[in-house]
């Protein structure tokens, strides 16, 4: 056993084990996150480069691989363009319904008491806990019945109505911490239910719109299982689909065209992603985010 | 609400009663009874899809989404802060990567050619190529879901580890415990809560995914890979079977949520959530 107390050869016995286990953490931490380190990389160094030696060494520097730009690698496949179009407006489309219909939803289950409030806020929990695969056959039955199939308004009511109730958990979050008094002011001063809630409460708000929409809009961009199960027709693809048709023709084969265009869907992410990552890691942990 | 009416209680209904019909491409009510039930008795796959949901429920689960995830949210936490939220951030990347993107780079990564980076270093070694997917299934998906189920665990704990008071901590390392003295004995304890809730709400999430299955394996080879919910998605809309059983697949599906209201129940009982919920957190009424 050796000798306890400060001597200065016990200090420096601690803190050589103090720095070895900070640097086995490290170690752990690189070699652990290898895989997704690896696999971004990728993304760039392949779209810029013809084939790979032994799969990762880049030969030499190309633009060929981005020539989908300006035209189709398959006859069949629509312009890229139209593709990235449909992208927005899916996004877009998701985010506009998602933040309209719950704020107001939540300003509603929030400011206001009426019979079956308590009813509707736990019904939202409990929808939330349904599986995406039970709703997509019955989703399938009722968007064919309503005509919207091969359409990208039935995917954006969808996965709309899908992401609600989260929407709602969290913006009714930001409408409690907001104090009766200002509500009570700005209606004793003369405004109406519908002004105070324009133009007090809705400014006050503004960090949780904020989130639930770039959330949407995440969402939306990504959107991949009920695009491929509802919309066939090429003209309504998104990159989603686009990249799904490439994997589908090209499994194994072209992995240059496969990167760049993957990298052309992920650059907004990316952007979003990079300026974003705090705020989401929060509302991550407020609320669930849906699918998993 | 009309929309969280229409999307979300009218095709949980839908499917119920769509179980118990005979339903295919052209869309008509046959109502049959038990059938679809019957043939899910004598599926000859069922028992196989079973054994698959749950070894890649609970493998992904233990390895990944609670172990991993807890041990990254340990490591970021003790590390320096800047360091420890640059891995915070890359883990998150995954699962906010399309889901096309995201099956794209695993593509490459397990390519059975030697253009994909493992058969490519095998090759540079001398080796000859593995095909990754169809020789280890189940590794493919426990891996490429886990990496993105640890993330989830991973935040909620980092939470909960930094809502700890740290003089608990500072009293701990005045006595001389050292990292992992701290870990058992202070940190484990005090998040026992959230690493429950992740258990329990992972484990319903992992029953029902299947969107990285079906874009990486297909459930492939020879359904080796395919969980439940991949198989009912496969029996109504899979393109290369072209059978569109909407009847079958949704008596599966129902299935599917019994097995997951059984599941919540079970965790409800034995983690005692009621005991949680029991501190004043949402405000309901």
């Amino acid at each position: 056993m050796a000798k306890r107390g400060f001597t200065p050869g016990s200090l420096q016995r601690e803190r050589r084990k103090q720095r070895l286990l900070r640097t086995s953490m490290y170690v752990f931490l690189v070699v652990s996150s290898l895989p997704i380190i690896v696999g971004y990389i990728w993304l760039f160094v392949g779209a810029f480069t013809g084939n790979l030696v032994y799969g990762f060494v880049p030969e030499e520097f190309t633009l060929k691989n981005w020539s989908f730009l300006w035209k189709p690698p398959s006859a069949a496949w629509p312009n890229i363009w139209r593709t990235f179009a449909n992208t927005v407006f899916l996004a877009a489309g998701v985010t506009v319904i998602m933040v309209v219909v719950s704020t107001s939803a939540a300003y509603v289950v929030s400011r206001m008491y009426f019979p079956g409030r308590s009813m509707i806020l736990a019904s939202t929990l409990i929808l939330h806990a349904f599986p995406a695969i039970t709703l997509l056959i019955a989703l399938y039955y009722i968007l064919r019945a309503l005509g919207l199939l091969d359409s990208l308004w039935g995917v954006i009511l969808v996965r709309a109505g899908l992401m609600v109730p989260f929407g709602i958990w969290v913006m009714k979050g930001f409408f409690d911490d907001i104090p009766w008094d200002i509500e009570m002011s700005a209606l004793i001063d003369g405004a109406t239910r519908f002004q105070t809630f324009w133009k007090v409460m809705l400014p006050l708000v503004k960090p949780g719109i904020a989130a639930i929409a770039v959330f949407a809009f995440m969402a939306g961009w990504a959107e991949y299982i009920f695009l491929v199960t509802f919309v066939r027709d090429p003209n309504s693809w998104t990159l989603s689909s686009y990249i799904n048709a490439i994997i589908g023709n090209y499994r194994f084969t072209n992995y240059g065209l496969l990167a760049a265009v993957s990298l052309f869907y992920m650059f907004p992410v990316l952007l979003f992603f990079l300026l974003t990552q705090k705020l989401l890691m929060k509302v991550t942990v407020g609320g669930i985010k849906g699918g998993r | 609400m009309i929309l969280i009416l229409f999307f979300f209680l009218a095709p949980v209904v839908i499917t119920a009663v769509m179980g118990f019909t005979n339903m295919d491409y052209r869309f008509q009510w046959d109502f049959i009874g038990l059938g679809n039930f019957y043939r899910m008795a004598n599926d000859f796959l069922v028992p196989k899809i079973l054994v698959n949901t749950v070894v890649y429920t609970f493998g992904t689960l233990a390895i990944f989404n609670v172990t991993f995830g807890l041990i990254l949210a340990l490591l970021t936490t003790s590390i320096s802060e800047r360091v420890g939220l640059f891995f915070r951030a890359l883990w998150l990347l995954p699962r906010f990567t399309p889901p096309v993107v995201y099956a794209a780079i695993w593509l490459w990564i397990l390519s059975p050619t030697k253009n994909g980076l493992l058969n490519g270093i095998r090759v540079a070694m001398g080796l000859k190529p593995i095909a990754w997917i169809s020789e280890f299934p189940w590794g493919v998906i426990i891996v490429t879901n886990g990496i993105i189920g640890a993330s989830m665990g991973m935040l909620i704990f980092t939470s909960a580890i930094k809502a700890i008071p740290r003089d608990y901590l500072w009293a701990a390392r005045v006595d001389g415990a050292s990292w992992f003295q701290e870990v058992r004995h202070i940190i484990l304890p005090l998040i026992r809560w959230p690493l429950m809730f992740i258990t329990a709400y992972q484990t319903l999430s992992l029953l029902t995914s299947y969107e990285y299955i079906l874009l990486i394996t297909q459930g492939g080879p020879f359904h080796a890979s395919e969980v439940w919910s991949l198989y009912a998605y496969n029996k109504a809309f899979s393109a290369y079977a072209g059978t569109y059983e909407f009847g079958y697949a949704a008596a599966l599906a129902t299935v599917l949520v019994l097995i997951g209201t059984v599941a919540s129940i079970a965790y409800w009982k034995i983690f005692r959530f009621r005991e949680m919920m029991a501190a004043p957190r949402i405000e309901v009424s």
